[in-house]
């Protein structure tokens, strides 16, 4: 999923403390999993920021809401009978939640509540942690299910560094070293020979720089 | 091993000599003039000089300016180059550059990572590793290709270098990442500081049971200490460093007006008892800001007066 967490209630507020009415948007999906943009944390927020307003003298109506996408044009739908009502939208999905929204209701100030962190998932309650960076030619296959790419501080498809120490990251000893991870799992799948093979030079053109990505599937098309 | 390129380090390993490097790590400043000065001390007593490539992410003048300072002094350089801070185009045609100015020798290296450093707000960038950089510089030289696939003219001649950390875990693949590293082509390596050298031994054992040390020259890392209190902090704050406790309490078991000739003295036995170890091929002596007793460990140590192989002549 997307885990993502709530930006600072300051920074919220200076968005809209010219505004009187919004619409605050939660998402029912990944956000909502991790705790930060759900119907719960909508009405935290809502309160939060009509409290911090009353402080100010200032009046706050908030509209609270929570879609079961932002990702996705139907779900966004729901909300064009009540949209023209208030002066902007606080949206708590994540960056493509919001932009989605900002896509969809061209004529409204939209902002986002959330600061989107990664692709990751709970590693137990409470805690979240990244495990892919949507690089577009996945090497799980080569590297005993652990991506490098993610987990290696410096990426390195070739690894461990010579900073690799008792089992940690030379940036952080409660960052795992990737590599101890992937010849770990190599020697308790019996292949740690696959660790000789030189891993090519990566062509980066499928991630983030060779622009924005787009998947079109005909067959699906309409 | 026949020598492929015109370095004199290449040629001093060739024949069989030991071979001693050194470092100089270029200034926070553009006064150019420091790197000459450093590099003036220790010219007599080493065969060939890294330049740093801003070590520990620090933000110094470039490797590449300080390397054809030191060419223009008739001295022979070893180009430092990490991936961290340039992608494949920035690499290829600043080895292209150095090239330009019959820069022999480069060491290929992914680099620490940017939170050491001054900038630590910074991108990186390992668009390739280290080992990839071995493979890319050995492309360019030997089929005389880009990555990209085009020709390129006037091939650079550099002999390809690399460094490793012995002392890093996982300890067992070590030596196998040392082979990796010559699969990809590497042709020298220059070890981390080695203070451990029971450890260090052991490595040198699976090194030489893989076959390793007949396809590629080992030079041996070595930094002599200034103090306890630098032992203390090698041991405990850099990664990948392995600083036995006898080491520190040595240092320690002296005043701190005798603990520089402690530290001189630690490295230089260091030195004799790593030659007698079967595979290693010389030295590389990194005298952290610290230029001014190379000569004497270099002396000390047996290793002087260096061989009389000429730098190729440079000039512009
Ligand atoms: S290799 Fe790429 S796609 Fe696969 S997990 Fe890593 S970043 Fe994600």
């Amino acid at each position: 999923m997307i885990v993502a967490e709530r930006k600072p209630l300051e920074e919220i507020i200076g968005f809209i403390k010219d505004y009187k009415k919004i619409l605050l948007v939660g998402c029912n999906e990944c956000v909502t999993v991790c705790y930060a943009g759900g119907k719960k944390e909508v009405a935290i927020l809502a309160s939060a920021l009509k409290m911090a307003f009353l402080k100010e003298e200032k009046e706050l109506e908030v509209k609270e809401v929570t879609l079961e996408r932002q990702c996705d044009q139907e779900y966004l739908e729901e909300i064009r009978s009540i949209v023209d009502q208030y002066e902007a939208i606080v949206s708590m999905a994540c960056g493509v939640g919001v932009q989605f929204m900002a896509e969809k209701y061209q004529t409204m100030p939209v902002y986002p509540a959330l600061n989107t962190l990664f692709m990751g998932g709970a590693e137990e309650m409470g805690v979240w942690a990244e495990r892919c960076q949507g690089c577009g030619q996945c090497v799980l296959g080569q590297t005993a299910g652990i991506c490098p790419i993610t987990r290696c501080a410096k990426r390195l498809l070739n690894g461990p560094c010579g900073g690799s120490t008792k089992g940690h990251c030379e940036i952080n000893k409660d960052v795992p070293c990737a590599w101890q991870l992937i010849i770990d799992r190599l020697k308790a799948l019996g292949k740690l020979d696959d660790y000789d093979n030189l891993m090519p030079i990566k062509d980066w053109s499928a991630e983030r720089s060779g622009g924005p990505r787009k998947i079109v599937r005909e067959d699906l098309r309409q | 091993m026949n020598p492929k390129t015109p370095s004199k380090l290449e040629q001093i390993l060739a024949s069989g000599q030991l071979a001693v490097t050194s470092e100089c790590g270029p200034p926070r400043g553009s006064n150019g003039d420091a790197i000459k000065k450093k590099a003036e001390i220790i010219k007599n007593h080493v065969d060939a000089i890294n330049i740093t490539d801003n070590q520990t992410s620090v933000t110094r003048l470039c490797s590449l300016a300080a390397v054809i300072r030191l060419k223009l002094m008739g001295l022979e350089p070893i180009l430092q180059m990490v991936t961290r801070d340039r992608n494949r185009i920035a690499l290829q045609s600043d080895i292209l550059g150095a090239a330009s100015f019959d820069i022999h020798n480069i060491l290929c290296l992914s680099g620490d990572h940017q939170q050491f450093g001054d900038n630590p707000k910074a991108q990186n960038v390992f668009d390739i590793d280290s080992m990839q950089l071995i493979q890319m510089v050995r492309l360019m030289r030997d089929e005389k290709k880009f990555l990209g696939g085009d020709d390129l003219e006037r091939a650079p001649e550099m002999f390809v270098g690399a460094a490793c950390n012995p002392f890093a875990d996982p300890f067992e693949i070590r030596a196998r990442r040392l082979a990796k590293k010559v699969a990809a082509g590497v042709e020298f390596i220059q070890t981390q500081c080695i203070y451990n050298l029971d450890k260090f031994e052991l490595w040198m054992k699976q090194v030489r049971d893989m076959g390793i040390h007949e396809k590629v020259y080992i030079l041996a890392g070595v930094t002599p200490l200034k103090s306890a209190g630098m032992a203390k902090y090698m041991k405990n704050r850099v990664p990948g460093m392995d600083v036995p406790d006898e080491v520190v309490k040595r240092m320690s078991g002296v005043s701190k007006d005798d603990q520089p000739e402690e530290g001189i003295k630690i490295c230089v036995e260091s030195i004799q008892r790593l030659k007698e170890i079967e595979g290693i091929r010389g030295f590389h002596i990194m005298a952290i800001e610290w230029e001014e007793r190379v000569p004497e460990i270099v002396e000390k140590a047996g290793l002087f007066p260096r061989p009389a192989v000429a730098s190729e002549p440079f000039s512009l």
